[in-house]
Protein backbone atom coordinates (compact mmCIF):
# COMPACT_ATOMS: atom_id res chain seq x y z
CA UNK A 1 0.00 0.00 0.00
CA UNK A 2 0.98 3.44 -0.98
CA UNK A 3 -0.72 6.00 1.19
CA UNK A 4 -0.47 9.69 -0.17
CA UNK A 5 2.07 11.79 0.81
CA UNK A 6 -0.17 14.83 2.13
CA UNK A 7 -3.18 13.72 4.52
CA UNK A 8 -5.05 16.60 6.02
CA UNK A 9 -7.79 15.16 8.54
CA UNK A 10 -10.51 17.23 10.21
CA UNK A 11 -8.41 20.11 10.25
CA UNK A 12 -9.49 23.14 12.63
CA UNK A 13 -7.42 26.13 12.83
CA UNK A 14 -8.39 29.35 15.12
CA UNK A 15 -6.75 32.23 15.61
CA UNK A 16 -7.97 33.77 19.21
CA UNK A 17 -11.37 33.56 18.22
CA UNK A 18 -11.56 33.65 14.68
CA UNK A 19 -12.22 29.80 13.21
CA UNK A 20 -10.36 29.99 9.77
CA UNK A 21 -9.96 26.69 9.19
CA UNK A 22 -13.14 24.53 9.61
CA UNK A 23 -12.73 21.18 9.17
CA UNK A 24 -10.50 20.26 6.06
CA UNK A 25 -9.66 16.96 4.75
CA UNK A 26 -7.76 16.65 1.83
CA UNK A 27 -5.15 14.55 -0.21
CA UNK A 28 -1.82 14.93 -2.42
CA UNK A 29 -1.15 12.23 -4.26
CA UNK A 30 2.79 11.45 -5.33
CA UNK A 31 3.42 13.76 -8.39
CA UNK A 32 0.01 15.10 -7.93
CA UNK A 33 -0.03 19.00 -8.85
CA UNK A 34 -3.14 20.96 -6.77
CA UNK A 35 -3.90 23.83 -7.32
CA UNK A 36 -6.01 25.80 -4.35
CA UNK A 37 -7.74 28.98 -5.11
CA UNK A 38 -10.47 30.95 -3.03
CA UNK A 39 -11.27 34.59 -2.32
CA UNK A 40 -8.64 36.98 -0.27
CA UNK A 41 -9.24 35.92 3.60
CA UNK A 42 -10.36 32.07 2.77
CA UNK A 43 -7.68 30.73 4.77
CA UNK A 44 -5.58 29.25 1.68
CA UNK A 45 -2.31 30.22 3.27
CA UNK A 46 -3.03 28.97 6.52
CA UNK A 47 -3.95 25.61 4.94
CA UNK A 48 -0.63 25.17 3.46
CA UNK A 49 1.17 27.00 6.31
CA UNK A 50 -0.73 24.47 8.70
CA UNK A 51 1.14 21.15 6.08
CA UNK A 52 4.78 22.00 7.26
CA UNK A 53 3.39 23.83 10.91
CA UNK A 54 4.39 27.35 10.09
CA UNK A 55 1.08 27.66 11.49
CA UNK A 56 0.20 24.87 14.67
CA UNK A 57 -3.24 23.55 13.62
CA UNK A 58 -5.74 23.74 16.48
CA UNK A 59 -6.97 20.27 16.22
CA UNK A 60 -6.91 17.73 13.57
CA UNK A 61 -3.80 15.47 12.20
CA UNK A 62 -1.52 16.24 9.07
CA UNK A 63 0.38 12.92 7.85
CA UNK A 64 3.41 13.18 5.91
CA UNK A 65 4.59 10.65 3.96
CA UNK A 66 2.83 9.21 6.93
CA UNK A 67 4.07 10.96 9.93
CA UNK A 68 1.71 12.61 11.67
CA UNK A 69 3.63 16.16 12.21
CA UNK A 70 0.91 17.73 14.38
CA UNK A 71 2.59 14.66 17.03
CA UNK A 72 4.92 16.75 19.74
CA UNK A 73 7.23 14.08 19.86
CA UNK A 74 8.03 14.35 15.56
CA UNK A 75 11.24 15.75 14.32
CA UNK A 76 10.39 18.64 12.56
CA UNK A 77 13.34 20.01 11.21
CA UNK A 78 13.34 16.87 9.51
CA UNK A 79 9.97 17.14 7.98
CA UNK A 80 10.18 20.33 7.24
CA UNK A 81 13.39 19.55 5.15
CA UNK A 82 11.04 16.90 3.25
CA UNK A 83 8.32 20.05 2.28
CA UNK A 84 10.02 22.89 0.13
CA UNK A 85 8.21 26.32 0.46
CA UNK A 86 7.70 29.15 -1.65
CA UNK A 87 6.89 32.26 -0.48
CA UNK A 88 5.02 35.49 -2.14
CA UNK A 89 7.64 37.81 -0.97
CA UNK A 90 10.27 35.35 -2.08
CA UNK A 91 11.99 35.35 1.12
CA UNK A 92 15.33 35.03 -0.05
CA UNK A 93 17.57 35.83 2.82
CA UNK A 94 19.45 39.25 1.34
CA UNK A 95 22.62 39.30 3.57
CA UNK A 96 23.45 36.23 1.82
CA UNK A 97 24.72 35.63 -1.49
CA UNK A 98 22.83 33.46 -4.04
CA UNK A 99 25.35 30.27 -3.90
CA UNK A 100 25.16 30.72 -0.30
CA UNK A 101 21.36 31.48 0.23
CA UNK A 102 21.01 27.94 -2.16
CA UNK A 103 24.16 25.86 0.78
CA UNK A 104 23.04 27.20 4.53
CA UNK A 105 20.49 24.88 4.99
CA UNK A 106 21.61 22.26 3.04
CA UNK A 107 25.00 22.40 5.42
CA UNK A 108 22.93 23.28 8.76
CA UNK A 109 20.47 20.72 8.23
CA UNK A 110 21.75 18.18 5.66
CA UNK A 111 25.04 18.19 6.78
CA UNK A 112 26.15 18.37 3.37
CA UNK A 113 29.90 18.97 2.64
CA UNK A 114 30.85 22.42 1.09
CA UNK A 115 31.52 20.88 -1.72
CA UNK A 116 28.58 18.47 -1.99
CA UNK A 117 26.09 21.88 -1.25
CA UNK A 118 27.97 24.25 -4.12
CA UNK A 119 27.59 21.38 -6.90
CA UNK A 120 23.88 21.11 -5.65
CA UNK A 121 23.40 24.53 -5.76
CA UNK A 122 25.24 24.99 -9.02
CA UNK A 123 22.25 22.30 -10.33
CA UNK A 124 20.03 23.69 -9.22
CA UNK A 125 20.42 27.28 -10.06
CA UNK A 126 21.21 25.51 -13.68
CA UNK A 127 17.51 24.13 -13.27
CA UNK A 128 15.77 27.51 -12.88
CA UNK A 129 17.90 28.75 -15.56
CA UNK A 130 20.28 31.21 -13.42
CA UNK A 131 23.95 29.90 -13.33
CA UNK A 132 25.24 33.35 -14.07
CA UNK A 133 23.58 34.76 -10.75
CA UNK A 134 25.73 32.60 -8.32
CA UNK A 135 27.61 35.19 -7.05
CA UNK A 136 24.42 38.15 -7.13
CA UNK A 137 23.12 39.37 -3.57
CA UNK A 138 19.40 39.17 -4.01
CA UNK A 139 18.16 42.85 -3.78
CA UNK A 140 20.24 43.44 -7.44
CA UNK A 141 18.35 40.33 -8.74
CA UNK A 142 14.50 41.35 -10.25
CA UNK A 143 11.33 40.12 -8.63
CA UNK A 144 11.34 36.57 -11.16
CA UNK A 145 14.48 36.33 -10.73
CA UNK A 146 14.57 36.33 -6.58
CA UNK A 147 11.39 33.41 -7.27
CA UNK A 148 13.37 31.62 -9.18
CA UNK A 149 16.26 31.62 -7.21
CA UNK A 150 13.61 30.88 -3.45
CA UNK A 151 12.13 27.83 -5.50
CA UNK A 152 16.07 26.72 -6.42
CA UNK A 153 16.80 27.03 -2.66
CA UNK A 154 14.03 24.73 -1.45
CA UNK A 155 15.08 22.11 -4.29
CA UNK A 156 18.24 22.01 -3.10
CA UNK A 157 17.07 20.10 0.08
CA UNK A 158 15.44 17.63 -2.66
CA UNK A 159 12.37 18.03 -0.95
CA UNK A 160 9.28 15.69 -1.53
CA UNK A 161 6.74 17.51 -2.16
CA UNK A 162 6.66 22.01 -2.84
CA UNK A 163 4.15 24.03 -1.31
CA UNK A 164 3.95 27.26 -3.39
CA UNK A 165 1.86 30.23 -1.95
CA UNK A 166 1.12 32.89 -4.44
CA UNK A 167 4.25 32.48 -6.15
CA UNK A 168 3.76 35.50 -8.80
CA UNK A 169 1.64 37.81 -6.62
CA UNK A 170 3.97 39.73 -6.16
CA UNK A 171 5.34 40.06 -9.40
CA UNK A 172 5.20 42.60 -12.32
CA UNK A 173 3.04 40.78 -14.59
CA UNK A 174 5.89 40.75 -17.44
CA UNK A 175 7.43 38.78 -15.15
CA UNK A 176 5.11 36.34 -14.03
CA UNK A 177 5.95 34.07 -16.97
CA UNK A 178 9.64 32.77 -15.95
CA UNK A 179 8.23 31.55 -12.54
CA UNK A 180 5.36 29.56 -14.38
CA UNK A 181 7.61 28.20 -16.42
CA UNK A 182 10.24 26.91 -13.77
CA UNK A 183 7.04 25.50 -11.89
CA UNK A 184 5.19 23.57 -15.20
CA UNK A 185 8.77 22.02 -16.01
CA UNK A 186 8.73 20.56 -11.91
CA UNK A 187 5.23 19.61 -12.50
CA UNK A 188 6.27 17.90 -15.48
CA UNK A 189 9.06 16.12 -13.82
CA UNK A 190 6.70 14.19 -11.16
CA UNK A 191 6.80 16.57 -8.27
CA UNK A 192 4.31 16.77 -5.97
CA UNK A 193 2.87 20.18 -5.61
CA UNK A 194 0.11 22.09 -3.71
CA UNK A 195 -0.13 25.78 -4.80
CA UNK A 196 -2.04 28.51 -4.12
CA UNK A 197 -2.39 31.14 -6.81
CA UNK A 198 -4.82 33.33 -8.83
CA UNK A 199 -3.28 32.33 -12.13
CA UNK A 200 -6.51 30.06 -13.81
CA UNK A 201 -4.48 29.82 -16.28
CA UNK A 202 -1.48 27.82 -14.95
CA UNK A 203 -4.03 26.23 -12.95
CA UNK A 204 -6.33 24.66 -15.81
CA UNK A 205 -3.28 24.00 -17.82
CA UNK A 206 -1.21 22.43 -15.37
CA UNK A 207 -3.63 21.11 -11.98
CA UNK A 208 -4.30 17.63 -11.68
CA UNK A 209 -6.87 19.25 -9.42
CA UNK A 210 -8.29 21.83 -8.00
CA UNK A 211 -9.48 23.35 -4.74
CA UNK A 212 -11.80 25.74 -4.12
CA UNK A 213 -11.92 27.25 -0.96
CA UNK A 214 -14.07 29.75 0.98
CA UNK A 215 -14.76 30.73 4.26
CA UNK A 216 -12.32 27.84 5.58
CA UNK A 217 -13.86 25.08 4.51
CA UNK A 218 -13.44 23.36 0.78
CA UNK A 219 -16.06 24.27 -1.22
CA UNK A 220 -15.48 22.16 -4.75
CA UNK A 221 -12.65 19.59 -5.09
CA UNK A 222 -11.99 18.05 -8.74
CA UNK A 223 -10.56 18.21 -12.25
CA UNK A 224 -9.77 21.80 -13.71
CA UNK A 225 -12.16 21.11 -16.27
CA UNK A 226 -14.79 20.65 -14.04
CA UNK A 227 -14.12 22.90 -10.91
CA UNK A 228 -12.87 26.36 -13.18
CA UNK A 229 -15.14 24.81 -16.73
CA UNK A 230 -18.34 23.79 -14.72
CA UNK A 231 -18.62 24.59 -11.33
CA UNK A 232 -20.82 23.16 -9.17
CA UNK A 233 -21.40 25.46 -6.85
CA UNK A 234 -23.05 29.05 -6.82
CA UNK A 235 -19.93 30.48 -4.50
CA UNK A 236 -17.35 28.54 -6.85
CA UNK A 237 -19.17 30.47 -9.78
CA UNK A 238 -19.07 33.72 -8.32
CA UNK A 239 -15.74 33.91 -7.32
CA UNK A 240 -14.74 32.68 -10.87
CA UNK A 241 -16.73 35.12 -12.31
CA UNK A 242 -15.42 38.09 -10.24
CA UNK A 243 -11.88 36.56 -11.23
CA UNK A 244 -12.85 36.84 -15.02
CA UNK A 245 -13.99 40.29 -14.47
CA UNK A 246 -10.63 41.42 -12.82
CA UNK A 247 -9.14 40.16 -15.29
CA UNK A 248 -10.24 42.17 -18.41
CA UNK B 1 3.77 84.65 -5.14
CA UNK B 2 6.17 84.89 -2.48
CA UNK B 3 8.91 84.83 -5.40
CA UNK B 4 7.83 87.94 -6.70
CA UNK B 5 7.42 90.09 -3.54
CA UNK B 6 11.03 88.56 -2.34
CA UNK B 7 13.04 90.67 -4.32
CA UNK B 8 11.08 93.57 -3.87
CA UNK B 9 11.06 93.77 0.15
CA UNK B 10 13.71 95.73 2.29
CA UNK B 11 16.90 93.58 3.30
CA UNK B 12 15.33 93.77 7.01
CA UNK B 13 12.45 92.10 6.29
CA UNK B 14 13.98 89.84 4.15
CA UNK B 15 16.26 87.98 6.97
CA UNK B 16 13.39 88.78 9.55
CA UNK B 17 13.14 90.39 12.62
CA UNK B 18 13.15 87.23 14.69
CA UNK B 19 16.75 86.74 12.74
CA UNK B 20 18.16 89.64 12.74
CA UNK B 21 17.73 90.23 16.53
CA UNK B 22 19.49 86.94 17.48
CA UNK B 23 22.52 88.35 15.13
CA UNK B 24 22.58 91.15 17.17
CA UNK B 25 22.51 89.22 20.50
CA UNK B 26 25.20 87.83 19.32
CA UNK B 27 27.48 90.08 17.91
CA UNK B 28 26.78 91.51 21.35
CA UNK B 29 27.89 88.57 23.34
CA UNK B 30 31.08 88.23 21.19
CA UNK B 31 31.81 91.98 21.33
CA UNK B 32 31.46 91.93 25.34
CA UNK B 33 34.07 88.31 25.41
CA UNK B 34 36.47 90.56 23.39
CA UNK B 35 36.48 93.52 25.80
CA UNK B 36 35.98 92.24 29.02
CA UNK B 37 37.32 88.82 29.25
CA UNK B 38 41.55 88.36 30.64
CA UNK B 39 43.39 86.29 27.87
CA UNK B 40 46.26 86.31 29.72
CA UNK B 41 44.03 84.52 32.95
CA UNK B 42 42.15 82.43 30.57
CA UNK B 43 45.69 81.28 28.71
CA UNK B 44 47.34 80.94 32.17
CA UNK B 45 44.15 78.57 33.38
CA UNK B 46 43.16 77.08 30.44
CA UNK B 47 46.39 76.53 28.06
CA UNK B 48 49.48 76.54 30.11
CA UNK B 49 52.35 75.20 27.79
CA UNK B 50 54.16 73.93 30.65
CA UNK B 51 51.18 72.38 32.42
CA UNK B 52 50.53 70.68 29.11
CA UNK B 53 54.53 69.53 28.69
CA UNK B 54 54.27 67.80 31.67
CA UNK B 55 51.19 65.95 31.44
CA UNK B 56 52.89 63.95 28.38
CA UNK B 57 53.41 61.33 27.82
CA UNK B 58 51.74 59.86 30.59
CA UNK B 59 48.27 61.44 29.49
CA UNK B 60 48.48 58.99 25.96
CA UNK B 61 50.40 56.21 28.11
CA UNK B 62 48.37 55.75 30.65
CA UNK B 63 44.71 57.67 31.03
CA UNK B 64 44.65 57.89 27.19
CA UNK B 65 45.49 53.88 26.99
CA UNK B 66 42.89 53.03 30.37
CA UNK B 67 39.90 54.53 28.57
CA UNK B 68 40.27 52.94 24.99
CA UNK B 69 41.09 49.52 27.04
CA UNK B 70 38.21 49.96 29.27
CA UNK B 71 35.60 51.01 26.85
CA UNK B 72 36.47 48.28 24.70
CA UNK B 73 36.08 45.93 27.65
CA UNK B 74 33.67 47.17 28.63
CA UNK B 75 31.51 47.32 25.25
CA UNK B 76 32.62 43.53 24.28
CA UNK B 77 31.44 42.22 27.99
CA UNK B 78 28.05 44.39 27.67
CA UNK B 79 27.61 43.32 24.12
CA UNK B 80 27.61 39.13 24.97
CA UNK B 81 25.39 39.79 28.22
CA UNK B 82 23.11 41.71 26.01
CA UNK B 83 22.85 39.39 23.48
CA UNK B 84 22.10 36.54 26.17
CA UNK B 85 19.52 38.94 27.74
CA UNK B 86 17.65 39.91 24.26
CA UNK B 87 17.83 36.26 23.25
CA UNK B 88 15.89 35.54 27.01
CA UNK B 89 13.72 37.84 26.47
CA UNK B 90 12.36 36.41 23.64
CA UNK B 91 12.58 33.07 24.66
CA UNK B 92 9.24 30.74 25.24
CA UNK B 93 10.42 30.02 28.60
CA UNK B 94 8.61 32.15 30.90
CA UNK B 95 11.15 32.95 33.64
CA UNK B 96 14.07 33.13 31.16
CA UNK B 97 11.74 36.58 30.11
CA UNK B 98 11.13 37.54 33.48
CA UNK B 99 14.91 37.57 34.44
CA UNK B 100 15.98 39.22 31.29
CA UNK B 101 13.00 42.47 31.92
CA UNK B 102 13.90 42.74 35.93
CA UNK B 103 17.50 42.89 34.61
CA UNK B 104 16.83 45.29 31.87
CA UNK B 105 14.51 47.44 34.39
CA UNK B 106 17.14 47.16 37.40
CA UNK B 107 20.13 48.22 35.76
CA UNK B 108 18.42 50.94 33.80
CA UNK B 109 16.81 52.06 36.68
CA UNK B 110 19.47 52.79 39.03
CA UNK B 111 22.32 55.73 38.45
CA UNK B 112 25.16 53.70 36.68
CA UNK B 113 27.72 55.17 40.08
CA UNK B 114 25.45 53.19 42.33
CA UNK B 115 26.29 49.93 40.34
CA UNK B 116 29.36 50.71 40.11
CA UNK B 117 30.29 51.22 43.95
CA UNK B 118 28.11 47.94 44.40
CA UNK B 119 30.06 45.94 42.22
CA UNK B 120 33.81 47.36 43.66
CA UNK B 121 32.96 47.66 47.11
CA UNK B 122 29.36 45.62 47.50
CA UNK B 123 30.37 42.77 46.11
CA UNK B 124 33.68 41.55 48.50
CA UNK B 125 31.76 42.31 51.35
CA UNK B 126 29.18 39.86 50.82
CA UNK B 127 30.91 37.39 48.92
CA UNK B 128 34.30 38.02 50.15
CA UNK B 129 36.04 37.78 46.77
CA UNK B 130 36.84 40.49 44.36
CA UNK B 131 36.46 40.71 41.27
CA UNK B 132 39.93 40.69 39.03
CA UNK B 133 41.67 42.82 37.45
CA UNK B 134 41.51 45.60 40.27
CA UNK B 135 39.66 48.96 40.43
CA UNK B 136 39.83 48.61 36.39
CA UNK B 137 38.43 45.43 36.42
CA UNK B 138 35.48 46.23 38.95
CA UNK B 139 34.81 49.56 36.60
CA UNK B 140 34.97 47.26 33.61
CA UNK B 141 32.46 44.98 35.33
CA UNK B 142 30.32 47.32 36.77
CA UNK B 143 29.51 49.50 33.53
CA UNK B 144 29.27 46.44 31.34
CA UNK B 145 26.20 45.46 33.54
CA UNK B 146 24.61 48.59 33.15
CA UNK B 147 26.04 48.67 28.90
CA UNK B 148 24.18 45.66 29.03
CA UNK B 149 21.15 46.63 29.86
CA UNK B 150 20.75 49.27 27.42
CA UNK B 151 22.25 47.58 24.62
CA UNK B 152 19.71 44.38 25.13
CA UNK B 153 16.66 46.55 24.13
CA UNK B 154 19.07 47.79 20.98
CA UNK B 155 19.31 44.49 19.97
CA UNK B 156 15.92 43.40 20.47
CA UNK B 157 14.74 45.82 18.69
CA UNK B 158 17.18 44.95 15.64
CA UNK B 159 15.41 41.27 15.81
CA UNK B 160 12.27 42.27 15.43
CA UNK B 161 13.09 44.46 12.92
CA UNK B 162 13.99 41.30 10.56
CA UNK B 163 10.86 40.60 8.64
CA UNK B 164 9.07 37.72 10.00
CA UNK B 165 9.32 36.22 6.32
CA UNK B 166 13.17 35.40 7.32
CA UNK B 167 12.44 32.97 10.29
CA UNK B 168 9.62 31.36 8.74
CA UNK B 169 11.78 31.06 5.50
CA UNK B 170 14.66 29.26 7.48
CA UNK B 171 12.48 27.07 9.56
CA UNK B 172 10.52 25.54 6.05
CA UNK B 173 14.06 24.40 4.89
CA UNK B 174 14.30 22.70 8.18
CA UNK B 175 16.96 24.76 9.89
CA UNK B 176 16.08 24.87 13.68
CA UNK B 177 15.19 28.06 15.53
CA UNK B 178 18.63 28.62 17.01
CA UNK B 179 20.50 28.00 13.32
CA UNK B 180 18.36 30.37 12.31
CA UNK B 181 18.66 33.04 14.64
CA UNK B 182 22.30 32.48 14.36
CA UNK B 183 22.87 32.81 10.41
CA UNK B 184 19.83 34.17 9.23
CA UNK B 185 18.13 36.58 11.51
CA UNK B 186 21.06 38.27 14.10
CA UNK B 187 23.43 39.04 10.95
CA UNK B 188 20.37 40.74 9.44
CA UNK B 189 19.46 42.75 12.86
CA UNK B 190 23.37 43.88 13.99
CA UNK B 191 23.58 45.38 10.40
CA UNK B 192 20.76 47.24 11.24
CA UNK B 193 21.74 48.05 14.62
CA UNK B 194 25.42 49.07 13.69
CA UNK B 195 25.09 52.94 14.15
CA UNK B 196 22.91 52.81 18.09
CA UNK B 197 25.52 50.46 18.75
CA UNK B 198 28.14 52.73 18.07
CA UNK B 199 26.62 55.56 20.04
CA UNK B 200 26.15 53.14 22.74
CA UNK B 201 29.68 52.79 22.28
CA UNK B 202 30.65 56.46 22.50
CA UNK B 203 28.58 56.88 25.79
CA UNK B 204 30.71 54.18 27.21
CA UNK B 205 33.62 56.38 26.49
CA UNK B 206 32.66 59.03 28.40
CA UNK B 207 31.15 56.63 31.18
CA UNK B 208 34.43 55.39 31.75
CA UNK B 209 35.20 59.29 33.77
CA UNK B 210 32.84 57.48 36.37
CA UNK B 211 35.34 54.92 37.40
CA UNK B 212 36.50 57.66 39.69
CA UNK B 213 33.98 57.09 42.17
CA UNK B 214 35.84 53.84 43.17
CA UNK B 215 39.46 55.09 43.09
CA UNK B 216 42.03 54.21 41.24
CA UNK B 217 45.75 53.40 41.82
CA UNK B 218 48.48 56.00 39.66
CA UNK B 219 48.85 52.92 37.02
CA UNK B 220 44.68 52.47 36.77
CA UNK B 221 43.94 56.30 36.61
CA UNK B 222 41.52 56.67 33.11
CA UNK B 223 41.13 60.21 31.38
CA UNK B 224 39.26 61.93 33.88
CA UNK B 225 40.28 61.10 36.78
CA UNK B 226 44.29 61.88 35.26
CA UNK B 227 43.13 65.52 34.95
CA UNK B 228 41.57 65.64 38.16
CA UNK B 229 44.68 64.27 39.43
CA UNK B 230 46.50 67.18 37.48
CA UNK B 231 44.61 69.88 38.44
CA UNK B 232 45.23 69.61 41.72
CA UNK B 233 48.83 69.41 41.07
CA UNK B 234 49.21 72.00 38.61
CA UNK B 235 46.94 74.63 40.08
CA UNK B 236 44.70 75.58 36.81
CA UNK B 237 42.71 73.86 34.17
CA UNK B 238 44.72 72.84 31.81
CA UNK B 239 44.51 69.45 32.16
CA UNK B 240 40.96 69.45 31.64
CA UNK B 241 41.26 71.04 28.12
CA UNK B 242 44.02 68.54 26.92
CA UNK B 243 41.76 65.72 28.12
CA UNK B 244 38.73 67.32 26.49
CA UNK B 245 40.61 67.56 23.27
CA UNK B 246 41.76 63.42 23.48
CA UNK B 247 37.78 63.04 24.27
CA UNK B 248 36.96 64.54 21.40
CA UNK B 249 39.69 63.21 18.96
CA UNK B 250 38.02 59.45 20.11
CA UNK B 251 34.35 61.01 20.06
CA UNK B 252 34.73 62.76 16.77
CA UNK B 253 35.74 60.15 13.97
CA UNK B 254 33.00 57.93 15.87
CA UNK B 255 29.68 59.74 15.92
CA UNK B 256 30.93 61.12 12.47
CA UNK B 257 30.89 57.31 11.13
CA UNK B 258 27.31 56.54 12.68
CA UNK B 259 26.01 59.83 10.68
CA UNK B 260 27.77 58.25 7.56
CA UNK B 261 25.92 55.09 8.21
CA UNK B 262 22.53 56.45 8.99
CA UNK B 263 22.76 58.67 5.87
CA UNK B 264 23.51 55.21 3.84
CA UNK B 265 20.92 52.97 5.83
CA UNK B 266 18.32 55.55 4.71
CA UNK B 267 19.44 55.62 1.17
CA UNK B 268 19.47 52.20 1.34
CA UNK B 269 15.47 51.73 2.31
CA UNK B 270 14.59 54.04 -0.46
N1 LIG C 1 -1.34 35.21 12.30
C1 LIG C 1 -2.65 35.53 12.22
N2 LIG C 1 -3.28 36.04 13.28
C2 LIG C 1 -4.60 36.35 13.23
N3 LIG C 1 -5.37 36.18 12.14
C3 LIG C 1 -4.79 35.67 11.04
C4 LIG C 1 -3.41 35.33 11.02
N4 LIG C 1 -3.11 34.84 9.81
C5 LIG C 1 -4.25 34.89 9.09
N5 LIG C 1 -5.27 35.39 9.83
C6 LIG C 1 -6.65 35.55 9.39
O1 LIG C 1 -7.11 34.30 8.93
C7 LIG C 1 -7.93 34.44 7.79
C8 LIG C 1 -7.41 33.60 6.66
O2 LIG C 1 -6.15 34.08 6.26
P1 LIG C 1 -5.29 33.43 5.09
O3 LIG C 1 -4.06 34.20 5.01
O4 LIG C 1 -5.19 31.97 5.31
O5 LIG C 1 -6.23 33.71 3.84
P2 LIG C 1 -5.88 33.54 2.32
O6 LIG C 1 -6.96 32.68 1.74
O7 LIG C 1 -4.50 33.08 2.13
O8 LIG C 1 -6.08 35.01 1.76
P3 LIG C 1 -5.21 35.81 0.68
O9 LIG C 1 -5.72 35.43 -0.66
O10 LIG C 1 -5.51 37.24 1.01
O11 LIG C 1 -3.77 35.46 0.88
C9 LIG C 1 -7.96 35.92 7.48
O12 LIG C 1 -9.16 36.45 8.00
C10 LIG C 1 -6.77 36.48 8.21
O13 LIG C 1 -7.04 37.80 8.63
MG1 LIG D 1 -2.71 33.98 1.40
Amino acid sequence: MSANPIQVRDLHKYFGELEVLRGIDFEVAAGEVVCVIGPSGSGKSTLLRCVNRLEEPTSGTILIEGEDITDPEANIDQLRAKIGMVFQQFNLFPHLNVLRNLTIAQRKVLGRSDDEANQVAAAMLERVGLSDKIDEFPARLSGGQQQRVAIARALCMNPDMMLFDEPTSALDPELIGEVLDVMRTLADEGMTMMVVTHEMGFAHNVADRVVFMDGGVIVEDGPPDQVLGNPQHERTRKFLRAVAQAEE
Amino acid sequence: MVATTRAARPWWKRVGLGRLAMYVVLVLIVLLFVFFADFEKIQRNFFDWETIERMFPDVITIAAKNTVIATVLTFAIGLVLALLLALMKRSTIGPYRWFASGYIELFRGLPALITLILVAFGLPIAFGWDIPGGRLGQGVIGLSLVAAAYMAETIRAGIEAVPRGQMEAARSLGMSRANAMAFIILPQAFRIIIPPLTNEFVLLIKDTSLFFVIGTTPASRELTKFARDFMTDARNATPLTVVAVLYLLITLPLTAMVRRLERSASRGKR
